[in-house]
């Protein structure tokens, strides 16, 4: 399971902050606590820094490294700040949020996987809109399997995000997402998945529910990799008992251990 | 006998069944289709709006909502002129050059739909001179413009640009809106207004239409 902690993103108004005045406790604080709390990579994500969006990443990325010494996942819309960010990248093989099948988006991004050997998060979205049936999603899905591979992407370093859209507004949303895991899983099945879930709660109450039982159901049919705030205790003990039961944990040697530490709630 | 109320209430309650009997009802007993609208379909919307900004009315809801006043609104538009419709103002909308993220704007226009707006939508990825190629067409009071992605946000200020250069900038407000964007940085490129929310947008539209001129100052 792929744990990207998504808590050093400066549309977050404490991150921004901290990224102005250059406050190397916070975000060494929100570095640590993640990657106690179980994350297997870090996500950097300073996007919204328009003007000095590529000074502020370079920071980011030092002051993270600084304190952790667990991979990032480099996360902008802007190739050069994804550029700067990656070849900062100290420990263990960096990931890339996102790669797509918009043409602008696709040639910027490419060239970076190989030039720094990154895994690549890969967004079920092309030119033509926002997908939203399945069968959408899985027309850019095979399309962008077929050139990242003629790039030379193995299989293992695909995360594939079917794009997670609220079902406040188009009730399928969630099942629609459930059946292109299931669809890629079955075309591809040595590929991984990305998700960000809070998005599936978009305008409704309670949103922690929805999305911790999201995180349940993408699970069962094959999701691996969630872009979350690993903080978080209960999505984290959802993971833990989810995997158990998924048989995804030996001897639920994870599960017991996670209760001994009172982790289970 | 139905009631213009009972009409209101269908609306907040988004009971699609009940609207189209409620309405066709009151169509049956003589009233006024423009007494209908006003007082029946957008009086419930009316209600629905406060009640989705304060949070005690969601999304799925405010939808339900929209879509059972429009069902009103399919009986009784044929029994009047398109003219005889009472519009507070037209409106085009669109997310801006590279730009798919709709679920805001299509938020936003059933809000403004709803509280007697016309709008033109655009639909997403919308080029420079395609909103200026809009504005000449429709002759639009207000423009509005969404960016979901600090990467298309610069695309509103190119749009405004466009706009200027075609001569266009004068006849029409501009509003702008979507998650990276703030009132600060609308300042920074010249639009007339901006809104964090769909439903302070159409509060922001009924500003716009009721003082232009304090809004241009």
């Amino acid at each position: 399971m792929t744990i990207v902690g998504e808590l050093i993103n400066t549309s977050r108004p404490a991150v921004k902050e901290a990224a102005n005045n250059r406050d190397k406790d916070l975000i060494i604080d929100l570095a640590v606590r993640q990657a106690k709390a179980g994350a297997t990579y870090i996500d950097v994500n300073c996007g919204n820094m328009i003007n000095n969006e590529d000074e502020i990443m370079e920071w980011l990325v030092k002051t993270v490294q600084s304190a952790v010494e667990i991979p990032l996942c480099i996360d902008s819309p802007s190739a050069s700040a994804l550029d700067i960010g990656l070849s900062l990248c100290k420990y263990g093989r960096p990931m890339i949020n996102s790669i797509s099948d918009e043409e602008e988006r696709y040639d910027a991004v490419a060239p970076l996987i190989g030039k720094y050997d990154a895994k690549i998060v890969v967004l079920c979205m092309d030119s033509t809109g926002m997908p939203v049936t399945s069968d959408d999603r899985m027309k850019v899905v095979h399309k962008l399997h077929e050139k990242l591979t003629q790039e030379g992407v193995k299989e293992d370093d695909m995360y594939f995000d079917p794009l997670v859209k609220p079902i406040s507004s188009v009730t399928t949303a969630g099942v629609e997402v459930l059946e292109t895991i299931k669809k890629t899983k079955m075309e591809y099945p040595n590929v991984h998945f990305m998700c960000g879930l809070s998005n599936i709660s978009y305008g409704l109450p309670n949103r922690a529910i929805l999305n911790r039982l999201f995180v349940v159901q993408t699970m069962t049919l094959g999701m691996d990799g969630y872009v979350l705030d690993p903080t978080n205790d209960k999505t984290m003990a959802d993971i833990i008992t989810a995997k158990a039961l998924l048989g995804m944990d030996n001897y639920c040697g994870g599960y017991i251990k996670a209760h001994r530490k009172g982790l289970l709630g | 006998m139905a009631t213009l109320q009972e009409v209101s209430q269908c609306v907040l309650e988004g009971d699609l069944d009940n609207v189209k009997v409620l309405v066709q009802a009151l169509i049956d007993e003589g009233t006024e289709p423009i007494v209908i609208i006003n007082e029946g379909l957008i009086a419930g919307m009316n209600i629905v709006a406060p009640l989705f900004k304060s949070g005690e009315m969601f999304v799925p809801e405010v939808m339900e909502s929209a879509d059972t006043m429009n069902e009103g609104m399919k009986l009784v538009k044929p029994l009047i002129m398109d003219g005889d419709i009472p519009s507070k103002g037209k409106m085009i909308i669109g997310t801006v050059n590279g730009d798919l993220h709709d679920i805001g704007k299509n938020l936003l226009i059933m809000m403004v739909e709803s509280r007697g707006y016309t709008v033109i939508d655009l639909g997403v990825d919308v080029k420079e001179e395609d909103f200026s190629a809009a504005i000449k067409k429709h002759n639009p009071d207000i423009v509005g413009m969404s960016s979901m992605l600090t990467t298309t946000m610069m695309k509103m200020e190119s749009t405004i640009a466009q706009i200027k250069k075609d001569g266009l900038r004068d006849k029409i407000k501009i509003i702008i809106g979507g998650a990276p964007v703030t009132q600060e940085f609308a300042n920074d490129i010249g639009a007339d207004g901006y809104s964090m929310d769909a439903s302070t947008a159409v509060e922001l539209c009924d500003r716009m239409m009721s003082s232009p001129e304090e809004l241009s100052a």
